[in-house]
């Protein structure tokens, strides 16, 4: 009996240390020590839970200690062994396998319920359909997003013609299903099990196919707050407070965070699931069909440029990440900064991958907090600004947004870059950013591009800053 | 209709943390700054991967001759837990970051 009581209470510090956690977490000071009281927490939970009374216990404890032993090995390694560029792929592959456990845990506990090992009520039974389906969504979804991120699968070529019709009716019919097997609590073949959770697996694939480009973020917060949902609701299943406790906090999270990443690009959350980024992409590629010249700027040119300047703003994109420049960077900001410039950094919200995607990447390299500027602080600093580097980024920072309706980024808020003196484009080529839009910034009357890899032309522009 | 009082009333307490924790949630996240989305967003995977404990549940109650049943938890519970030591391996590497640079 005090076993119990006194595994309640361990379970009970352990919900504590994940709102504790979590809360520390929002302030950049405490950050990491919240992250290790949310961490003892799910060390507390596991232990109580593995331990605690339970009726009809026949516990098992080889096969349990075999899986969560083996799983911790891989999820240490995959986690130190990752690099930082690839971060935003590994949120959304370590999310999908999450959601690969509530997939299972829903299945097997329909399986029983059919084959008459267990005798859910109707109520049990939608929140294991609940978490069936959306664990489904949650794994397949995170794992076309890791692919999709990662570079092994091209958008444009698993989309379907009637996409959002094909997805529509998945969606009907998978909530049909669910209704149908708690209406006749549970009295269905196995086959019907099988079919159902098929079903649900493509429903998930097919529901982050038609996303892509920029939007690609919003999709991994959302996936990961269906995690969240799923956890809960498997919570509700095994009758565990502090599962659905721990799930509705990282549903609740997951969309908060989606709904602030929508607002940054200033769409709606239903534009982004209906994927309007690949259907129009078309129109606003033939609209933007006026360039000029473009015009290159020689690298002892943009160090002068630089070095005679007295202030300087820094836009950092994804390039910068691939590149791994963050460090040169800092470099070069080092060298400007002794001889008296003034160097910021503008973050743009979705520059990147993910949101504060930048913002690691720069505190890897030391900058300092103050340096960095959020989408509102930048703009008005432009206009009074000598030389805006622009690294690697692209569609943030493209003036198509605001003067050209009929492109697909048309209405993004961007970094109004074209208003300081001289514009510097730091890029690999004239390829086109993540949204496959033309940029007019790179034909504007105060651009000039420095092509080439970001790291080694940033090695290069430091050297030359150097000799000056 | 009989079902559903029935279903709330057995569970009348979990429904009601259920709403709490929703507006707790919202509270905890909303306070929270741009830079740190990205490792707030691994942080708050980590936790989903508390479906790990349904896994270890039903591995406990689950007959030891039922190899369908124990196979397939353990499975869950090996990817659960890659959600959970991964997740909270690759936060503490981004924030390990944000903390080198507090002691300039």
């Amino acid at each position: 009996m005090y076993l119990k009581f006194a595994l309640d209470i361990v379970l009970l510090i352990a919900a504590l240390a994940f709102i504790i956690g979590l809360r520390q977490q929002s302030s950049p000071d405490t950050a990491r020590r919240g992250n290790l009281i949310s961490g003892l927490g799910m060390g507390l939970a596991i232990i109580a839970v593995l331990f605690g009374p339970l009726q009809g216990a026949v516990n098992n404890y080889g096969w349990i200690a075999g899986g969560l032993i083996a799983g911790s090995i891989i999820g240490y390694y995959a986690a130190i062994k990752v690099k930082m560029t690839a971060m935003p792929q590994f949120v959304s592959l370590f999310n999908g396998f999450g959601g690969a456990c509530a997939v299972l845990l829903g299945t097997i506990e329909l399986y029983r319920a059919s084959a008459g090992i267990t005798s859910p009520g109707v109520g049990e039974l939608l929140i294991i359909c609940f978490t069936l389906l959306f664990g489904s969504v949650a794994f397949t979804g995170s794992m076309l997003a890791y692919a999709k991120l990662d570079g092994i699968v091209n958008d444009a070529k698993i989309t379907l013609p009637r996409h959002q019709l094909i997805n529509t009716f998945l969606l009907i019919l998978t909530c049909a299903i669910s209704i149908y097997i708690s209406a006749v609590e549970g009295d269905i073949s196995l086959l019907f099990v099988g079919t159902f959770l098929v079903i649900s697996l493509i429903y998930g694939f097919s529901f982050v196919a038609p996303i892509g480009g920029a939007d690609m973020p919003v999709v991994i917060s959302l996936l990961n707050s269906f995690t969240g949902l799923t956890s809960a609701a498997a919570g509700l299943i095994y009758g565990s407070q502090i599962m659905l406790l721990g799930g509705i906090l990282v549903g609740a999270a997951g969309t908060i965070l989606t709904v602030m990443m929508c607002n940054a690009m200033n769409r709606s959350l239903l534009n982004v699931i209906i994927g309007g980024f690949g259907s129009t992409a078309k129109s606003g590629a033939a609209a933007a069909g006026s360039q000029g010249p473009i015009k290159e700027i020689s690298l002892p040119d943009a160090a002068i440029l630089l070095y005679y300047s007295k202030s300087v703003v820094i836009v950092p994109g994804y390039g910068l990440a691939v590149a791994q420049a963050q460090k040169d960077c800092r470099e070069l900001d080092e060298q400007l900064e002794e001889n008296g410039v003034s160097v910021k950094y503008a973050i743009h919200p979705v520059a990147g991958r993910m949101p504060g995607h930048m913002n690691v990447l720069l505190a890897e390299a030391d900058v300092p907090y103050p340096k960095l500027l959020d989408l509102d602080e930048s703009n008005p600093v432009f206009p009074q600004t000598d030389v805006v580097i622009v690294v690697g980024a692209n569609d943030v920072v493209n003036p198509a947004a605001q003067t050209e309706p009929g492109s697909p980024i048309y209405g993004m808020p961007v970094l109004e870059v074209w208003k300081a003196k001289h514009v510097i484009v730091m890029k690999r080529g004239m390829s086109k950013g993540y949204a496959g839009v033309e940029n007019p910034l790179f034909f504007h009357e105060r651009s000039k591009m420095l092509f080439g890899d970001a790291k080694e032309t940033m090695q290069k522009l430091v050297k030359e800053v150097k000799a000056l | 209709m009989e079902v559903f009082v029935q279903f709330y009333e057995t569970n009348q307490l979990l429904i009601w943390l259920l709403f709490f924790t929703v507006i707790l949630g919202f509270e905890v996240i909303s306070k929270v700054p741009t830079v740190l989305h990205t490792p707030l967003m691994s942080g708050a995977n980590a936790i989903s991967g508390i479906v790990v404990l349904g896994a270890i549940l039903l591995l406990r109650q689950s007959e030891p001759d039922d190899y369908l049943t124990l196979i397939v938890g353990t499975l869950g519970a090996v990817l659960a837990m890659i959600n959970v030591v991964g997740g909270y391996a690759v936060t503490d590497r981004m924030f390990e970051m944000f903390k080198k640079k507090k002691q300039r």
